[in-house]
């Protein structure tokens, strides 16, 4: 090693290693997968959505999305799909009026108040997490039996002894039902995760003023978990808009005239009614871009229902910012 | 607000200087007892020193509570010194006695015709007690490094009055036991100078964190603060 | 073998009341285990009413849990078990008649990591006194004020009571969370290591505050810093792996222990 003057031996080699530690390769392909891995699934987004829009925006017009269809709902230049978007949002704003407390009380117990390693806890869990595993169109089949004939041929016996049909039948309210209990799982698990980020000691500095479990959980806990509570219904909503298989038996409808008046009618659905465009329709090329807008419809209302429930969550963690 | 610590620290303080004031009023009087011949208050001189030797014990008992609460930089220094400042004072109060005792032996002999500077003795040695005392009360080191040196003073009365006295036992065999009494006095006065020095370079250190003990000066200039010294170049 | 009674009080100059203080909590045989381990072995002790008694010793030596058991915070663990007895006030606090919340409402507790709820800071004081049915806001802003006060933390935040109680520094929140704990008026305020996670000066407002509630509140503070016990204690509990090695007043467990343990760990020897 000789003596260190400045363009010499010591400044060389630190040079060289400078140099060299500028291509690190294995930053670069990792940047470079991740990168194109995004710009990929975008991509597809944007094909799909770009497609769609397309094809479907020519045919948006206010009286399209306004009225029902009396006469040809085949026919791009007469068919209204207003009941459609009506019955959408109805069973979903009534699936999420089931759904979260069932969900919510159920999340409460499991984080709370069951014992993490009874049997009974395990049980619950593991039906909690199979559920979330079901097939749809099982759903649809459950609704079926249990909502339709089981609970509904029972209060027709009981209200109705004459004989008349009222509950007994594919509903809103049975639609409605099935659904909630198809998205329980994910409202269940949103709210438990948002339960479990609260930190212990929140629970504790409650109980040692001398509070009950309960008043903690309704006055510490709950206020807290507020926004993932909400995210598992953003998550249950933007499910359940899109299926169809669930409300297959249990109330929707090929065609009503009117719009549901009561929670034992049947109603039209934009899901549903794509499947019906796709299959029933005589005239495949005549239909083709009713179908492109109806899908498009379906989309925008899927995205206007999150964006909603977005808001309202954000909304929520300000207030929870600002003071109690 | 004075937190609690600076409550006790103060009351630390207090005691010390009730303490002082009784090892001062002990010096006064006995010194007074030797040369007004009183019988009396030679015993009251006595009776008082075991009152400042229950405070040295009551100073060291507070000094150990208050280290164990940990405390740093001028309060560590304060409770050192403290403790070696009650030290110090209950020896004043000591030697206080030791001459009330000789005062009681002179008093019931006949008076010695002698002419002594014990009292400019005493008089110095109290003027150096109340000044190391004082400068511990209002917080002033230069005080105390000014009457360091007058030690010296008091060291060659001694001297001078063992000389005299030396004389007077060769000259009248007589007056033996009276002259060692009286040398045993100004000892005892000696031995009050050395404590009140002591007590000055305390406060000196308590002060100004400078060790002056065993240098023998004082110096009437005061040397940089502690704070000064660490100022970087 | 630890002392059943408190010790007497050698008074030096400068203490408090003189005096033996009576006995407010009676620890008889306590033993405390966790499933199979146990962590508490036949202690017994009393704590003196209106002092500060400090709990002392190394990690794991099973001072918190002492503590816990003292507001059966202890009850909130599975498979806890308790032999012995715990009075306070000579109630019995473990028997079946005792009501838990009534219980924690007249023992307090102030933990190690500050947790304020994050809700305004007049709300986190309100919380005790709301839970109490006390709702007039004539009556929860005096109370929230007079508990700001005692927590030496009125002057601070008298402008801000409606901000988020998590905007406060550390020390801030610490004063918080002891005056949300002394709002409700406990007979005991037990607590967990109340300055370990604050710096110096927060410290130093902590250990001021709590010599300033003693003469109202029965104080039971854990701590492993033994200068800390030394400054604010008058009473000093030393623990080794689950039992009470020595117990006096704090002048003597800090210049003159008893047992060589208590020696060896005050001095730094071990733990």
């Amino acid at each position: 090693m000789t003596a260190a003057t400045p363009s010499s031996g010591i400044l060389e080699q630190k040079r060289k290693r400078f140099r060299a530690a500028q291509i690190d390769w294995a930053s670069l392909l990792g940047t470079g997968a991740t990168g194109f891995a995004t710009i990929l699934i975008v991509a597809i987004l944007a094909v799909i959505l770009g497609n769609i829009a397309i094809n479907g925006v020519p045919y948006i017009s206010w009286r399209f999305v306004s009225t029902g269809t009396a006469t040809d709902m085949f026919d791009v230049n007469k068919a209204g799909i207003l009941p459609m978007i009506f019955g959408t949002t109805a069973r979903v704003i009534l699936m999420t009026i089931f759904v979260l407390p069932m969900g919510v009380l159920t999340a409460i117990y499991l984080t709370e108040y069951a014992r993490i390693h009874s049997p009974f806890t395990r049980v619950i869990r593991g039906a909690v997490n199979n559920l979330a595993g079901v097939p749809s169109i099982v759903f649809g089949l459950f609704g079926a039996g249990f909502f339709v004939r089981f609970i509904g041929g029972g209060m027709d016996s009981a209200f109705h002894p004459a004989g008349a049909t009222v509950w007994g039948q594919p509903a809103l309210l049975w639609a409605s039902a099935t659904l909630a209990v198809m998205t329980l799982p994910v409202v269940i698990i949103a709210t438990e995760e948002s339960l479990k980020a609260i930190p212990q000691g929140l629970r504790e500095a409650s109980l040692a003023l001398g509070a009950s479990k309960l008043e903690t959980i309704i006055k510490v806990v709950l206020p807290q978990a507020v926004p993932g509570i909400m995210t598992g219904a953003i998550l249950a909503i933007s499910r359940a808009a899109g299926e169809v298989a669930p409300i297959l038996f249990t109330g929707a409808a090929y065609y009503m005239a009117d719009l549901p008046k009561s929670l034992h009618d049947q109603f039209m659905d934009l899901g549903y009614h794509v499947f019906i465009l796709s299959t029933q329709s005589p005239n495949v090329d005549k239909t083709r871009p009713l179908l492109y807008a109806t899908v498009l419809v379906l989309l925008c209302l899927t995205f206007i229902l999150n964006i909603v429930a977005i808001f309202v969550r954000a909304n929520m963690r300000k207030k929870a910012r600002m003071l109690h | 607000m004075q937190t609690h610590f600076e409550k006790e620290l103060s009351d630390l303080k207090e005691i010390l200087l009730t303490m002082a004031s009784h090892a001062e009023a002990a010096v006064k009087n006995a010194v007074e007892a030797l040369t007004n011949r009183d019988y009396d208050l030679a015993q009251r001189v006595r009776e008082d020193d075991s009152v400042i030797d229950k405070f040295e014990l009551e100073v060291d008992e507070m000094a150990i509570h208050l280290l164990a609460k940990a405390p740093l930089a001028s309060n560590l220094r304060l409770i050192m010194v403290a403790t070696k400042i009650s030290q110090n004072l209950e020896r004043v109060g000591d030697e206080a006695s030791k001459i009330s005792n000789r005062a009681r032996d002179l008093a019931q002999e006949a008076p010695l015709k002698l002419n002594l500077d014990i009292p400019r003795m005493s008089n110095l040695v109290l003027q150096m007690l109340k000044g190391a005392l004082d400068s511990f009360v209002n917080q002033d080191p230069a005080t105390a490094r000014e009457l360091i040196p007058r030690d010296k003073e008091v060291d060659a009365l001694n001297k001078q009055i063992y000389r005299e006295l030396s004389k007077q036992m060769m000259h009248d065999p007589e007056t033996i036991t009276r002259c060692l009494n009286l040398m045993i006095v100004a000892k005892s006065l000696e031995r009050i100078g050395d404590h009140a020095t002591n007590v000055a370079e305390e406060v000196v250190y308590l002060y100004e964190a400078q060790d002056i003990r065993h240098t023998g000066k004082g110096g009437p200039a005061a040397l940089q603060t502690e704070m000064e010294h660490k100022r970087p170049v | 073998m630890a002392e059943t009674t408190l010790p007497k009080v050698t008074v030096a100059p400068t203490a408090q009341a003189a005096g033996s203080p009576l006995t407010l909590i009676e620890v008889q045989n306590l033993s405390l285990f966790y499933g199979a381990a146990q962590a508490l072995k036949n202690i017994s002790l009393g704590i003196g009413e209106r002092v500060v008694t400090a709990l002392i010793g190394p990690s794991g030596c099973g001072k918190s849990t002492l503590l816990r058991c003292f507001n059966r915070m202890n009850d909130l663990i599975d498979n806890v078990r308790i032999q012995g007895t715990v009075k306070i006030a000579e109630q019995d606090i473990n028997s079946r008649d005792v009501d838990v919340i009534e219980l924690r409402k007249r023992v307090g507790m102030v933990f190690q990591k500050s947790n304020p709820f994050p809700k305004s800071i007049y709300e986190n004081v309100a919380y005790g006194l709301r839970l109490q049915g006390i709702n007039r806001a004539s009556e929860l802003d005096a109370a929230v004020e007079e508990s700001l006060r005692q927590a030496a933390l009125w002057e601070e935040v008298k402008d801000r009571l409606h901000t988020s109680g998590l905007g406060l520094s550390g020390g801030q929140q610490q004063r918080l969370c002891i005056a949300r704990a002394i709002a409700i008026k406990p007979e005991i305020i037990l607590m967990d290591e109340p300055a370990s996670a604050l710096d110096p000066i927060a410290t130093t407002r902590v250990e001021e505050l709590i010599l300033d509630l003693k003469k109202d509140y029965t104080i039971v503070i854990v701590t492993h810093n033994m200068q800390q016990a030394a400054r604010i204690s008058d009473f000093t509990a030393f623990f080794y792996l689950g039992e009470l090695i020595e117990y006096g007043t704090t002048a003597k467990i800090f210049t003159n222990p008893s047992k060589k343990q208590t020696e060896d760990y005050v001095t730094g020897r071990f733990g």
